[in-house]
């Protein structure tokens, strides 16, 4: 039997859920309620890059990727984790394929730098010292920060889990939000697949289907949700120490400690849908991109392919909220394929709104600043 | 011997590994699969999943008709990544 009732529900089990009824406990309130209709990490989480970046182009993206890695370097630890997080800092190396590129990437680095975020450029010799296969025939330049890398979704999810478990929190897999009852303006449950839930906070972290719980409660989130492709090849020897990426190439392609190499792109003509099937045009494209720029992974075999969705919002940037039409009502949502690297953050600094403590750091990921046309410009999303 | 067992050749995974995992509540495919790696790979669970299932049935009860198999995903066999980029095509 679940809960009857509960201080507050967090729907959706992935790393953001797990990561804010974490910080929730950890901050004292232990009556937290986990939902996931699915299994931990079924979703966007499970099928993610697993990519964490450092290099970013706004002083608040800098500072909550620098400090959710640092909470990542420290996770075993602080979460007494059962398995290793399988935390790699490789490194990013970020490609430039343009002049025009290259200078954005310096503009971006001073930003960086001033932050203790330890990037430099590159020039195209110095990235083939970094990665000797990389063919550099078109590539202007690059950015390398050496404690960027990746760690795997699933156990940090886990971990979370774990660690929130411990502590009390409820965690219920296999359980549907099915909707938000409201009176007055106010929450007063979650009607789940496995009974009613008395609450009157609920946290909206259902990833690519932040929509449909925000419509629950009537509010039209501005997030569209995306079909993204990754493939993984055959394992093999450790060859390449740093994620590569380019938002000009469109690519990103890392090799996992275990030896395989996981690789994606961003396809721009991928319409809105919850579709999440994989294509062979996704399939030959890919090979195409990663045979050019790394000609030596011609030879590794493609074991697997599969699909996830990014929540998407007009800017890109997150919304990270209390809703101000929804009274106990939160959004951690419109992650545009980088929550997995922001997760530990989004999970304290949530805990912290929630719990009505001084926040970490001052955001700007409201709902309301797409209204007001105050848009995040980041130059660096992929 | 049982500790000695391989269920997943490709990850390595033994049988007493399995069954510590499901006694601590990965109880589907899907779960043990993301928490251990078992049948991701090269052989794409062909030879493990069967089994696991069966260790599922007989440790949580459940009957093994109930139990789901994975998403059987894309490519049947591994192929390289220059013969899917066409090299040695016009």
């Amino acid at each position: 039997m679940i809960k009857k009732r509960a201080e507050v529900v967090v729907i959706g089990g992935g790393v953001i859920g797990c990561a804010i009824a974490y910080n929730l406990a950890r901050l004292g309130c232990r009556d937290v309620v986990v939902l996931e209709r699915n299994y931990l990490a079924s979703g966007a989480t499970g099928r993610c890059g697993a990519g964490i970046r450092q290099q970013w182009g706004t002083e608040m993206n800098c500072f909550l990727a620098r400090e959710s890695m640092k909470l990542f370097e420290e996770m075993n630890q602080l979460l007494a984790v059962k398995r290793d997080i399988e935390l790699k800092q490789g490194g990013y190396l970020l490609l430039a394929f343009s002049e025009r590129e290259m200078e954005q990437f310096e503009q971006n680095l001073r930003l960086q730098q001033s932050m203790g975020i330890p990037s430099r450029l590159v020039t195209p010799g110095e990235a083939r010292e970094i990665v000797p296969y990389l063919n550099t025939a078109q590539v202007v330049g690059g950015a390398f920060c050496p404690t960027d890398g990746h760690a795997n979704p699933f156990k940090v999810t886990q971990a979370y889990a774990d660690a929130a478990r411990k502590l009390g929190v409820k965690i219920y897999t296999f359980t549907e939000a099915r909707d938000i009852k409201i009176a007055k303006g106010r929450i007063v449950g979650v009607d789940t697949s496995q009974g009613f839930i008395k609450t009157t906070k609920v946290v909206n972290a259902a990833g690519g289907y932040a929509g449909v719980i925000g419509r629950m409660v009537g509010i039209e989130i501005p997030v569209k949700s995306e079909r993204h492709q990754i493939l993984v090849t055959e394992a093999v020897e450790p060859l390449q120490q740093p994620m590569i990426i380019s938002f000009s190439y469109n690519i990103y392609c890392q090799q996992t400690p275990e030896g395989t190499f996981m690789m994606g792109f961003g396809d721009p003509t991928e319409p809105e849908s919850y579709n999440i099937k994989s294509s062979w045009q996704f399939l030959e494209e890919m090979a195409r991109k990663a045979t050019r720029l790394l000609p030596l992974l011609g030879n590794l075999r493609v074991i697997r392919q599969w699909a996830g969705l990014y929540n998407i919002t007009p800017d890109r940037q997150p919304i990270i909220a209390h809703s101000s039409e929804v009274s106990g009502f939160y959004l951690a949502v419109g992650f545009s394929g980088h929550g997995f690297m922001i997760a530990p953050m989004t999970g304290q600094l949530i805990a912290e709104m929630i719990l009505e403590q001084e926040l970490t750091v001052e955001l700007k990921l409201d709902l309301e600043r797409f209204e007001r046309g105050e848009l995040i410009l980041e130059p660096s999303v992929v | 011997m049982k500790d000695r067992t391989i269920i997943c050749r490709c990850g390595d995974l033994t049988l007493e590994d399995l069954q510590q995992l499901i006694r601590e509540g990965f109880t589907t495919l899907d779960e043990l699969k993301r928490i251990s790696r078992l049948g991701m790979g090269p052989c794409r669970g062909s030879t493990c999943l069967e089994l696991v299932a069966r260790e599922i049935s007989r440790l949580t009860g459940v009957g093994i008709g109930q139990i789901k198999m994975p998403t059987n995903r894309p490519l049947l066999t591994g192929i390289k990544l220059a013969e899917l980029a066409g090299e040695g095509d016009d």
